[in-house]
């Protein structure tokens, strides 16, 4: 019993430091593991993260949001619409599903400035959480640039390189992909936004710009509207997206490729 | 040449010795992902039997990847030692398991050998092994290096310290080197992945490292985990750089992909020798791979990814480093899968490493869409610990909240040296002790009075 309470107490000589860094520091310990309180807190992070990852997505619920918002939607899918074979077959999350791609075809060429492509990617949990409210930011701002949108297209089983087909299949000008990330242990609700110009099957990660981290507690929605907002009015304006267009999300694209944590 | 086994219920052929390999190779995803792997369980076994078979020789005479268009493949079979490899040269690789498991075959003989012993012939035994031949095996393997501490002594085990942090904040980054080090870890290097692009960042980083390091004579070493190009670039600037970092690979394609090859990374530790900042010994380079990195950049060949792995091996070993680390579960499930996998690759890489004689320790690891868990680590832990793992990675809760995956904490190594008794690198244990940090025993001590490392201005 001694021993129990006066363990923890040692945490607490250095537990000062912990507000210095969002790292797991000064834990204490329970002889050499940690303490009970610290194994279940990293078990629940560990579970959302897990569930994130495996909540199947709702794509019709979502086009009605996107409904409320003004957007026309259609719901799309890839082969790789079980999230095992999701996760083993990275290329089969890049291409849609003979019906999706004609479904998309029927769109027609729409010449649009802006096609909007939804995906689950590695988190239905961020798509839940975060698309709607993104859009609640953007989409003013997209309007104000006088922009013509192509219909937003709800992908389960999508990753990144997918909007590459969806929108040069539309004939956008300019591809918009929000899509889940890689669900970190403090993070299970990251959404990503990636941005190619002149979107076709082939584009590569170098020619994308990224907005990183969209989420309550990392990037907050009106700063990642903005960003997004700039980056597709310079994207427009110059006739490129990539590590040419110079902007600190280029930056972040390539940093999050180094990292794994995009699921292209 | 077309290998044929008729055991089980069909004759199975292999179309070559590539094919052969990636066929007998345990089932993992990245090599169903590439097309390469066995069809069934039992076209699987039909080919370790193929395999078992085939004289070790063959790999000196039949390149996996060609000699003509890989600078790997030519730095293999031109490095290769005829005279080290003599003693195994007439056996065929079934053989050569059964010689590595035998009682007589000693440290000093694998040692002996190492030189001798192509990535290709150590993947090929390592493919007819099962776990506890990989532990065995490599347990008996010894690899000493030095650079400020002994590593690799039998009966140790060295422990990076990972102090990772989202914006590469000095303070932040300076609570997690401080709060590991009260743990007893950091003797195999105090490495950083820096968040940033910058080399303005990364100065700020190295300074702090030299710091710290210096501030209380610690016995161990730092290192800046950046492109070695920058590494050379902060070396010229006259920064404080003791470990020159590189992720590396099995082809001179996916090395490509990384920006590197041989010369360059020759460079690199030529500028790094050139400070002089070892005490004990000149081992300046760590380098880092992983199974599936030359598929991921479209650069296996049609190779399995072990054997690509095993190749990258080779490649370090010609550049004497003082740490090499397999990130054996960073890459996801589409590469190794599970737990299970993630088990056996790190157990293969750890084998073939060390039979290879690097300095091979393990970021043990995985993912959240990886189907694992910290059960698994600990697993993998033990597994690894029973086998002489060189080093092992300490991130403050096993949770890198930069890189955002979960490797093993400063709790972890403290368990596994409860459990199996394994020492620090010398040096920084008697370090450890002067400070009273740990007890005699090398145990922790309940420090509530003595906490020597804390009145760093970082304090306040």
């Amino acid at each position: 019993m001694t021993r129990r309470k006066e363990t923890p107490a040692l945490q607490k000589d250095w537990k000062y430091l912990s507000r210095l860094t969002p790292a797991r520091i000064a834990l204490g310990r329970s002889g050499s593991g940690l303490l009970t309180a610290e194994v279940l807190k990293i078990a629940m992070a560990h579970a959302q993260a897990r569930d994130a990852v495996h909540t199947p997505f709702d794509g019709e619920a979502l086009a009605a949001k996107l409904a409320g918002l003004g957007l026309a939607a259609v719901c799309v899918a890839t082969p790789a619409t079980r999230r095992d074979v999701y996760l083993r077959r990275p290329d089969l999350g890049r291409r849609l599903d003979e019906a999706s791609a004609r479904a998309v075809r029927n769109l027609g060429q729409t010449g649009a400035d802006l096609s909007i492509v939804i995906a689950d990617g590695l988190s239905s949990t961020a798509i839940e959480t975060n698309v709607v409210p993104l859009l609640e930011a953007l989409l003013p701002q997209l309007r104000q640039m006088g922009l013509s949108l192509a219909p937003v297209a709800v992908a389960g089983g999508g990753r990144v390189a997918l909007g590459d087909e969806i929108g040069g299949a539309l004939e956008a000008r300019l591809v918009l992909v929000l899509i889940g990330e890689r669900p970190g242990l403090s993070s299970p609700d990251s959404l990503g936004a990636y941005l190619t110009f002149e979107p076709r099957i082939g584009r590569n990660d170098a020619e994308r710009n990224c907005v990183s981290n969209i989420r309550p507690g990392g990037l907050g929605y009106s700063v990642a509207a903005s960003k997004l907002a700039w980056l597709i009015e310079a994207a427009l304006k110059r006739g490129l997206t990539g590590v040419q267009l110079k902007d600190q999300s280029a930056q972040d694209l390539v940093v999050a490729m180094r990292h794994g944590a995009i699921s292209d | 040449m077309a290998y044929r086994n008729s055991s089980g219920r069909q004759t199975w052929v292999f179309r070559d010795l590539k094919d052969l390999m990636a066929k007998a190779t345990p089932p993992r995803s990245g090599d169903m992902l590439a097309g390469i792997a066995a069809g069934s369980a039992e076209e699987n076994v039909a080919a370790k039997m193929c395999l078992a078979d085939v004289p070790l020789k063959a790999f000196l005479s039949e390149a996996l990847v060609p000699y003509e268009t890989d600078e790997v493949t030519r730095l293999i079979l031109d490095s290769h030692d005829a005279k080290a490899f003599a003693p195994v040269s007439h056996m065929t690789v079934g053989e050569f398991r059964d010689f590595l498991l035998g009682e007589e075959t000693s440290t000093e003989m694998l040692s002996a050998l190492a030189a001798g012993i192509t990535p290709e012939m150590a993947a090929a035994v390592s493919k007819l092994m099962r776990n506890q031949d990989l532990i065995l095996v490599a347990r008996k393997c010894v690899v000493v290096t030095r650079f400020r501490n002994t590593i690799g002594l039998p009966g140790t085990m060295a422990v990076r310290l990972q102090p990772n942090h989202p914006t590469d904040d000095a303070r932040g980054v300076a609570a997690s080197v401080v709060d590991g080090l009260m743990y007893g870890c950091g003797d195999a290097v105090i490495g950083i992945n820096p968040a940033s692009d910058s080399t303005a960042a990364m100065a700020e980083l190295a300074l702090l490292f030299d710091d710290i390091i210096g501030r209380f004579d610690i016995p161990t070493q730092s290192c800046v985990l950046t492109h070695v190009t920058t590494s050379i670039e902060l070396i010229e600037k006259g920064l404080p750089i003791d470990l020159v970092f590189q992720s590396i690979a099995g082809t001179e394609a996916a090395n490509r992909s990384f920006g590197i090859d041989l010369a360059v990374l020759a460079e690199g530790r030529e500028a790094a020798l050139s400070l002089k900042r070892g005490t004990l010994g000149d081992n300046v380079m760590y380098f880092e791979t992983g199974q599936g990195s030359a598929l991921s950049a479209s650069a296996h060949h049609g190779v399995d990814q072990q054997t690509i792995e095993a190749r990258a091996y080779a490649l370090a070993r010609a550049f004497d480093p003082l740490l090499v680390n397999t990130v054996v579960g960073f890459i996801g499930p589409e590469y190794l899968y599970d737990g299970k996998q993630i088990i056996r690759a790190g157990l293969e890489d750890h084998f073939c490493g060390k039979l290879l004689g690097l300095p091979i320790g393990c970021d043990i690891c995985y993912t959240n869409h990886a189907e694992a868990d910290q059960d698994d680590m600990d697993t993998l832990l033990t597994l690894l610990a029973a086998a002489g793992v060189t080093f092992i990675i300490g991130v403050p809760g096993a949770d890198d909240v930069m890189l955002n995956y979960q490797s093993t904490s400063f709790h972890d190594q403290l368990y596994i040296r409860e459990v199996l008794g394994v020492k620090r690198a010398p040096e920084f244990e008697a370090w450890l002790q002067r400070m009273g940090i740990t007890g005699h025993d090398g145990q922790l001590r309940p420090h509530s009075a003595l906490l020597p490392l804390l009145p760093m201005e970082l304090a306040e």
